[in-house]
């Protein structure tokens, strides 16, 4: 086993806290930093959970990257911050992977291209939203069959796991996931829908993807691509699961998923925020087998 | 009930909820039709978009016969009195599709938010405030909590600037004595310049009684539709409304007789179906169902061997809120699959 990858959190929100204790678990990835901005429960729990903390934000720990040799920044916080992370960062040689909204960075859902952006040293990765990292794989199972005029993906969620950040910019939520379900997914248009849902005990997330065809659907190809695609992306969410479909009528297909997360510290209805810390993870994991087998140079550090 | 010399601002739906009761085929000449006559009859507003609001076409809620920026293009022009609305739903639509409507001339948005969701409207009502629009919160799916929570949510759309408030009974499934509760809460809990609306259902033929209680309560908008086309068994069937109104000398400003024929001479020959109280939508307003599952369930139902009512019932059951259409393919699939 090569050395794990250092990397930082920034954000030691909700979401910071899941992708620590998952990343603490990585063969590839050593968390070593927490970052927030002020004295919070987060950073207590992080300090508990044995990592560096800084509450001086990105600027609290620029001087200590060489020195600990942080290579990856995950940043958990808002789409408005990240710019300024992801500039002060990367001139560092830093690679970030975004979990905001920013979207600055190419796309990446990690079943779909994490191989072309390890492939081509991407210096900043943004993982979409929960809805598009529940959903593209899915339309690219479709899209790799056969050509898809139009993408469209619901997906639901539980009050509860909808934090203050998305319900102010739902906006960005609709509109980002759109273009990734076209650009990534491989629709020619997309659309995106995300209903709240207040029910208790809270709803798991739940997904559907809707396709239009432009030729008669290959039903075969299709469902065997659709199994194997829920294959790859339970191999980092387990609780990843199909519950009908897909379903051909003309040239409509449709699948029903259901998003279970791990319960790591956020609780397992939360699959929307499950998904986006493991893929988060698994994009960085990736990239380092990739340096671990020589096939990714990293940026020079004196 | 004494409602003499009260002034209520009524609201026509037949355009807006009447294209989930159309499958949002309503055509342009359809539109443009019954808008001028309701114009004629003196309807101060009258709401035109997708059943699902601004961006709603979609498969998940159906592709309407055209977009919401040409029925607006086609209608707006033609009205002498009458204001045009248009329904918003965050999440389904976005702030480009409220630019747009506003440059064609709708003078009012309506946010509608799931009652407890309030708090992802504040984007959109502000812009409808930026843009100087009449902007009004539209509260869903009233019946899901009670008066005080659902002042708090209102206080938050006042809070981002809404000049009004309403409280939507999406699944026809209050009585009065409810609506009289939370319309009160709301009159006595936000300022006494922020107006207050009333958007019922008549799924348990409850719409003109509760429209009554609201505004006897303090609302002064109160939705309906001409003929009641609209999602379930339909909206407060406005002419109805007004000649009640008439009767009890509330000021509404409109011509009854006008009104009357536009719903006899235009919409309901224009209706799929007789709108009315049938099993199904009577099942909404029982178990307390979004309205607009109606059609969806039908032929669900139909396709995969599934009564419609087992199916709302269990909708219902499952807490499913405004927009979860596709919950209800998925159920019938697993429905069907429990059954074999």
């Amino acid at each position: 086993m090569a050395e794990k990858l250092k990397a930082l959190i920034i954000g030691p929100g909700n979401i910071g806290t899941d992708l620590l204790m998952k990343a603490q678990r990585s063969d590839w990835i050593e968390p070593v930093w927490m970052v927030g901005v002020e004295q919070s429960e987060g950073i207590q729990r992080a300090q508990g959970m044995g990592v560096k903390t800084s509450i001086t934000g990105v600027d609290g720990v620029l001087e200590h990257i060489a020195a600990d040799d942080i290579r990856i920044a995950f940043d958990a916080t808002s789409a408005y911050a990240h710019a300024e992370h992801a500039r002060k960062l990367n001139a560092l040689g830093v690679i970030m992977v975004d979990l905001t909204p920013a979207a600055i960075g190419p796309f990446c859902v990690p079943p779909v291209n994490l191989a072309e952006h390890s492939a081509s040293l991407t210096m900043n990765v943004n993982m979409v939203t929960c809805g598009g990292q529940a959903t593209i794989p899915m339309v690219h199972a479709v899209s790799r069959v056969q050509s898809v005029a139009y993408g469209e993906i619901v997906a639901t969620v539980g009050s509860k796991s909808v934090g203050p950040g998305t319900r102010k910019n739902i906006d960005e939520f609709t509109r980002t996931t759109s273009t990734a379900v076209a650009e990534i997914g491989g629709a020619k248009e997309g659309k995106a829908i995300i209903i709240i849902n207040p029910a208790e005990p809270p709803l798991i997330m739940r997904d559907t993807v809707h396709c239009l065809v432009d030729e008669e659907p290959d039903r075969d190809a299709i469902t065997q691509s659709v199994h194997e695609m829920v294959a790859e992306v339970q191999k980092y969410v387990p609780g990843y699961r199909l519950v009908n479909g897909p379903v051909f009528d003309a040239k409509r297909v449709s699948t029903y998923l259901e998003v279970e997360g791990l319960g790591d510290f956020l609780p397992k209805y939360a699959g929307n925020l499950d998904i986006m810390t493991a893929a988060g993870l698994r994009t960085a994991e990736m990239l380092a087998e990739e340096v671990s087998n020589g096939r990714f140079a990293l940026p020079d550090r004196a | 009930m004494d409602l003499q010399g009260k002034k209520v601002t009524l609201h026509d739906m037949s355009l807006r909820d009447g294209m989930h009761a159309r499958r949002h085929q309503i055509s342009i000449d359809e539109m443009v039709s019954v808008a001028s006559g309701l114009d004629e009859a003196g309807m101060p507003l009258i709401e035109v978009t997708h059943g699902d609001g601004l961006g709603g076409a979609s498969v998940n809620y159906g592709f309407p016969a055209h977009s919401d920026e040409e029925y607006l293009a086609a209608v707006v022009p033609k009205m002498k009195q009458a204001k045009i609305s248009v329904l918003h739903v965050p999440g389904i639509g976005t702030l480009d599709h409220i630019r747009m409507a506003d440059d064609h001339g709708a003078s009012t948005i309506r946010i509608a938010t799931h009652c407890t969701e309030a708090d992802i409207s504040e984007q959109h009502i502000c812009m409808g405030r930026d843009l100087s629009m009449d902007t009004v919160g539209f509260l869903m799916m009233a019946h899901m909590v009670d008066e005080q929570q659902f002042l708090t949510q209102a206080l938050l759309m006042e809070s981002y600037g809404a000049n009004c408030i309403y409280c939507t009974d999406s699944a026809g499934y209050m009585l009065p004595d409810e609506v009289t509760q939370k319309i009160s809460t709301l009159r006595a809990g936000l300022q006494a310049e922020t107006e207050i609306g009333f958007h019922g259902h008549h799924n348990l033929a409850m719409g003109v009684a509760n429209s009554l209680a609201a505004i006897e309560a303090g609302a002064n908008r109160i939705d309906g539709s001409v003929a009641g086309l609209g999602a379930g068994a339909g909206n407060t069937p406005l002419e109805v409304l007004c000649a009640v109104l008439h009767r009890m000398g509330a000021e509404d400003g409109v011509d009854l007789y006008k009104v009357m024929d536009v719903a006899e001479d235009l919409v309901v020959p224009m209706m799929d179906q007789p709108i009315r109280v049938d099993r199904d939508s009577l099942t909404l307003g029982y178990a307390g169902v979004y309205s607009s599952f109606l059609l969806f369930a039908k032929r669900a139902g139909e396709k995969y061997g599934i009564s419609a009512r087992d199916l709302l019932v269990e909708l219902g059951r499952r807490g499913t809120v405004g927009g979860q259409e596709d919950m209800i393919e998925d159920l019938a699939l697993t429905m069907s699959t429990e059954k074999s």
